[in-house]
């Protein structure tokens, strides 16, 4: 097993994407770190105050946007870790050095939770370092000696980690990459915002939208973007991580049980 | 000391839907030798292959590699090095770290990585993407990826794809080199004459059916040989065609005779008085004998003779 997990690291660490893909995301997280920071401190003159109350709580919505905001990245590239070895078809010579189909997918669920790890820090860092300064000259200052702020932070890296290992999964699961990444783009960018906002809309649905994946880690990291603007209420931590786990569980079953067990040929 | 390991395909079918890829295949490799796997693209050599190495689940019957499945050896890639095709890499992965990847899950140091890009001759090339890879360096890479486990047993498929002639006797010598070590040695080809000055046996397939088995003599026994003769006299070369019973087809310069030695000829134009200015033997025709085994079942078909 740690053959296969360092075979796997090597894989990941032996093409550029990986580190591409960081930069992209260090560079969006600390556009829309700064450019929150910036929106919700900053008086122009002539036109309305800022609307936020400042404080603990607006450090706290904006140092959390690195999940909902950076997702996609975790996601995608724990995609690639399945996807890039059916585009190039190395799953073959994957599968012959270890022919057992559940080492392999324990493999690189175990390297997507380190790159989530890598991600998470680095992307939860960007988030902050775009943010932080302006909240300290513009705003009520920074707030980062504060526990509930660190453990905020913390948090963030974690789900973070969850991401990139749902990504994987789902990448088990849809081996084609370019379905892969159009899906894990739709889903992230379009189809569950909409959703938990139109699902929210309404009691009867409100339940249902608790569940959806972006809403159990907004629980995980325990304050929401969507919900400071009261569309949604949120699971618990620990039931915000079980939702998120669970769906890591089912696409990994669906990957072994049913891609997995196919003849690769 | 290698470990002599065999390698007994037993009953392996392959049923795709309706589809019988392979059907009730069996045959024997043994060590010490090169095996040639043959048969038209589309029969069913590397579905079989893909059976053999646990790839691809057979609908019945079994492939076995020293009397254990693939997947059941203990490091299997430290006892059956095999290249499927030229096309699986990264194309944004060195040659060296191609292999770096899998030598972990192999048991080899990263050092045995260098080894092998020097054995066959891609050093030069180690640090180089495979993206800007000629198909002959794949193929040389594929090899590379097979021998870093020093194998018992070597299958390739399709090994002298995309390589050049000095390429191709390169790795003759190297497959002969390894059955000389006592490796068990399996290649598959679509064309014989690829592979005919390399192999001790043959196993030929069609239509995912097992035509033929024995060794490279015993396919040569099927093959009628072929003589060209010429002289100043082309009717009378004909009427002693014709006197023996013999067939014989036009060639530029002279007739080719078939199913008679180049020995009996020179007698009986001697023994006729027939002036010969040309008797020359034109070998067996391997390759026709191989066309007629996998072109037409209806064909007269050799079973049996398992590989020696």
């Amino acid at each position: 097993m740690s053959a296969a997990f360092r075979a796997e690291l090597r894989k990941l660490l032996s093409t550029k994407l990986w580190w591409l893909l960081l930069l992209v995301m260090v560079a969006y997280l600390i556009f829309i770190g700064s450019f929150m920071a910036l929106a919700l401190t900053v008086e122009i003159p002539g036109a309305e105050s800022p609307m936020a109350p400042g404080g603990i709580d607006q450090a706290k919505m904006i140092y959390s946007l690195t999940s909902p905001i950076g997702y996609v990245f975790p996601l995608i590239i724990g995609s690639l870790l399945f996807t890039g070895e059916f585009r190039h078809k190395t799953i073959t010579a994957s599968l012959l050095v270890e022919p057992s189909r559940t080492v392999l997918m324990l493999a690189k669920l175990a390297v997507a939770a380190v790159v989530g790890l890598i991600y998470g820090v680095v992307g939860t860092i960007s988030t902050v370092a775009g943010s932080a300064p302006l909240l300290h000259w513009r705003g009520t200052g920074t707030f980062l000696q504060s526990r509930e702020v660190l453990v905020l932070l913390g948090m963030s890296v974690l789900v973070m980690v969850l991401w990139a290992v749902l990504g994987t999964a789902i990448g088990s699961v849809l081996t084609n990459q370019v379905a892969a990444i159009i899906v894990i783009l739709a889903f992230t960018q379009f189809v569950e915002p909409i959703a938990r906002f139109a699902f929210a809309a309404w009691d009867a649905t409100a339940s249902v939208a608790k569940f959806f994946p972006g809403a159990a880690a907004d629980a995980i990291v325990g304050t929401s973007f969507f919900s400071q603007g009261g569309a949604a209420d949120l699971l618990g931590r620990p039931a915000g991580a079980a939702v998120l786990i669970g769906y890591v569980l089912i696409f990994a079953l669906i990957g072994r049980f049913v891609t997995l067990r196919r003849d690769i040929g | 000391m290698r470990t002599a390991t065999d390698i007994t395909v037993d009953g392996l079918t392959k049923q795709f839907g309706a589809t019988h890829a392979v059907e009730n295949l069996s045959f024997q490799v043994r060590p010490g030798a090169v095996t040639g796997f043959l048969g038209p693209n589309g029969a069913g050599k590397t579905t079989t292959l893909r059976m053999l190495l646990g790839l691809v689940a057979p609908t019945s019957g079994q492939a076995l590699i020293g009397g254990r499945r693939y997947a059941d050896i203990a490091t299997p890639a430290a006892t059956v090095g095999a290249a499927l095709e030229a096309s699986n890499f990264h194309p944004g992965r060195s040659g060296l770290n191609h292999l770096r990847v899998y030598a972990p899950q192999i048991g080899v140091p990263d050092s045995r990585c260098r080894e092998v890009l020097e054995l066959v001759g891609l050093a030069e090339a180690a640090g180089r993407k495979v993206g800007g890879y000629s198909m002959g360096m794949r193929q040389r890479l594929g090899l590379a990826f097979a021998l870093l486990g020093d194998p018992d047993v070597v299958i390739l498929d399709e090994p002298a794809n995309g390589l050049d002639p000095q390429g191709i006797v390169w790795m003759r010598h190297l497959l002969r080199t390894f059955a000389a070590e006592g490796r068990t040695v399996l290649i598959s080809s679509h064309v014989l004459g690829e592979v005919q000055h390399t192999v001790d046996d043959v196993v030929i397939i069609s239509r995912g059916e097992l035509v033929h088995a024995s060794s490279l003599d015993g396919l040569r026994a099927l093959a009628q040989p072929k003589v060209v003769v010429a002289g100043p006299d082309p009717a009378a070369l004909s009427g002693l065609v014709a006197q023996h019973g013999w067939t014989a087809a036009e060639v530029s310069g002279g007739l080719e005779v078939h199913a008679a030695t180049a020995a009996e000829i020179g007698a009986a134009a001697f023994a006729a008085g027939v002036e010969l200015h040309q008797l020359a033997d034109a070998g067996v025709g391997l390759e026709e004998v191989f066309l007629q085994l996998t072109s037409d079942p209806s064909d007269a078909v050799s079973r049996g003779g398992a590989a020696a």
